[in-house]
């Protein structure tokens, strides 16, 4: 069932982003900042844009997603288990040794994954394949990939966005998680990446390119509206995004890459998105009296 | 007799196996007049993707479509169909256990003129370390045909390793022929020479010196190098007096490592591996190349008469 209303959109990516915390709080490991900053994004896939069905994870006329940046793992779990996937408990064994909920996802252990992913770069190769499957059996399904900018430094990205292109694979849409920061510093002074440049790149590489502010439930759904009805051409979201977005203390630090809150920052972290779900629920509220 | 290149027999099966099976998708990186999935394309060109000159997008694009149930088979040469994209495959095709076939042709230091760039000696060595592998090589015509059908019909990564040097036919349509299972050719107790891909004809040459000079070895072409045919290789050790391994390959993880560690832990006995001596290859015809590092069938007649 889609879910259309923003602030209920914007309460599932609260909980993913709590669930987020909590994965990464238990397993003592991590990535935290890539996790929090795609929860809008998750939100919106698996509860309005993508055509799933949770009791039915191996439908063939389904719509896929490939977590490019498969390190986002946490979010990717918190989505699944937020839709039905699988208990939200199980969410508490993340990175253990008898998980299924690996650190990177794999798509063997969890229903619901679509391709097994961790090693950068790879991901937009994976999607295109299962769109041009897509096409070759006039399924109709579409494919999403989910981008980190840090990983656009990966040649195989720019290898895999020339295929999407030259086979006009416009059931496809790559999300670029433009939250500005990799591991060892910004995109810009590392690789000279920034906003502008991918969009630049992915223009010229024969994307339909839509930057949005990809926080904002609103403007995602729109964004999936645009790619859903451009022909011909593949689609990429440049999702302007804040690392660590939703615990104020993991915005835009690039230490909380990977790295796990101690019993403090989480009691702090959790505090602070129930504030937030308490903030949206005041919204509702206004919304359904007014 | 005819001589053929198991790389135009893969492209003569990949043909016909597209008829059979419609599943069935060939991807290529600019090389299918090379690879010889031109026939393939030339009949189903809307299963043929060519990724251009990108092999890790033409694996990624495999291991994408191997999870629609398509059966994607992805050539390119050896050289750049393994170490190129190693990752690539250990990631996104042998972990996750997808059915895709690599179908590596250019294998091996017979590819000859061009070099030690293009003459990969440490594909089986790569493909073999990873967990999920099939790992094949085929030696002639017919059984080439068979593996590149037989492979379609086991759901998983398969690794298959095709030359550019033009061999005779060995078998005939009475072999039995089975992915894991070595075939077995005459019963000489005098020694077994173990072969894989282009050096089991070599073998069989030694073969038929050696019979001249009253010596009867046997030859077994273990055409599936993982999961390697145990039982054969010990039933071998047993039966006979000295063992010889030879392949177009690095003497370092290939076959004559395969099958040292079947010995070493079930009956362990002395094996002389041939084969390419942990050294790069270098430019040549692949006669004279064969003979320079010592895997030709004079090579094996000398050091069985040893």
């Amino acid at each position: 069932m889609k879910i259309t209303k923003i602030e209920a959109l914007e309460k599932i990516a609260n909980r993913i982003r709590m669930d987020v915390i909590t994965e990464v709080y238990y397993a003592k490991s991590g990535h935290p900042g890539g996790s929090l900053s795609i929860a809008d994004i998750m939100a919106v896939l698996y509860f309005n844009e993508m055509n799933i069905n949770e009791k039915m994870p191996e439908n063939e006329s389904r719509d896929r997603l490939v977590l490019s940046k498969g390190h986002a793992s946490a979010a990717l779990y918190a989505a699944l288990a937020e839709k039905g996937y699988f208990s939200k408990e199980e969410l508490l064994t993340f990175r253990n040794i008898n998980s299924n909920l690996q650190g990177h996802p794999d798509m063997t252990k969890v229903k619901g994954v679509d391709m097994t992913t961790g090693s950068l770069g790879q991901g937009l190769s994976i999607a295109n394949g299962m769109a041009m499957a897509s096409k070759m059996d006039s399924m109709g399904y579409r494919v999403y990939c989910i981008l980190g900018d840090g990983e656009l430094d990966e040649g195989q990205v720019w290898e895999a966005a020339m295929t999407s292109s030259k086979y006009k694979l416009d059931n496809l849409c790559a999300i670029v998680d433009c939250n500005g920061l990799q591991l060892t510093g910004s995109t810009d002074e590392i690789k000279g990446l920034n906003i502008e440049d991918i969009e630049q790149k992915f223009r010229s590489f024969g994307f339909n390119t839509i930057t949005i502010n990809g926080n904002d439930i609103f403007s995602i759904i729109n964004a999936f509206g645009v790619a859903d009805m451009t022909k011909d051409k593949p689609s990429v979201i440049l999702a302007k995004t804040i690392k660590g977005k939703g615990v104020s203390f993991m915005e835009k630090d690039v230490a909380w890459h990977g790295k796990a809150p101690n019993d403090e920052e989480y009691k702090k972290a959790i505090d602070e998105l129930i504030e937030k779900e308490k903030e949206i629920d005041k919204r509702m509220e206004g919304v359904n009296n007014g | 007799m005819d001589k053929i290149a198991t790389r135009e027999s893969f492209g003569r099966a990949l043909e016909e196996l597209g008829m059979e099976n419609k599943k069935v998708v060939v991807l290529d990186a600019d090389l299918y007049n090379s690879t010889k999935t031109e026939y393939f394309k030339e009949k189903y060109p809307e299963r043929f993707i060519n990724l251009g000159i990108a092999e890790a997008d033409m694996i990624g694009t495999a291991a994408g479509l191997a999870t629609c149930r398509k059966i994607p088979y992805a050539s390119t040469f050896a050289a750049f169909a393994t170490g190129r994209v190693y990752d690539q495959i250990r990631t996104s095709i042998a972990y996750p256990k997808l059915n895709v076939k690599i179908c590596a042709t250019h294998a091996g230091i017979t590819v000859g003129e061009d070099g030690a760039t293009h003459q990969m000696i440490e594909d089986i060595n790569l493909m073999r370390g990873l967990p999920n592998m099939v790992v094949m090589s085929t030696s002639d015509d017919l059984e080439t045909k068979w593996a590149v059908k037989e492979i379609a019909k086991y759901n998983g990564p398969v690794y298959l390793r095709l030359s550019r040097y033009k061999v005779p036919k060995i078998y005939d349509e009475k072999t039995k022929f089975e992915i894991g299972k070595g075939i077995q050719i005459g019963d000489g107790k005098d020694a077994t020479i173990f072969a894989t891909g282009i050096t089991v004809n070599e073998a069989l040459e030694a073969k038929r010196i050696l019979k001249e000079k009253d010596i009867d070895v046997r030859v077994v072409d273990i055409h599936t190098i993982k999961p390697i045919d145990k039982e054969l290789i010990l039933k071998c050790a047993k039966e006979t007096n000295k063992l010889i391994s030879v392949e177009d390959h690095n003497v370092i993880g290939g076959l004559g490592t395969a099958i040292s560690e079947v010995l070493t832990e079930n009956y362990p006995k002395k094996l002389v591996r041939m084969g390419i001596e942990d050294t790069f290859g270098k430019s040549g015809r692949a006669e004279d190349l064969m003979k320079y590092f010592g895997i030709d069938c004079n090579s094996i007649v000398e050091e069985i008469e040893n």
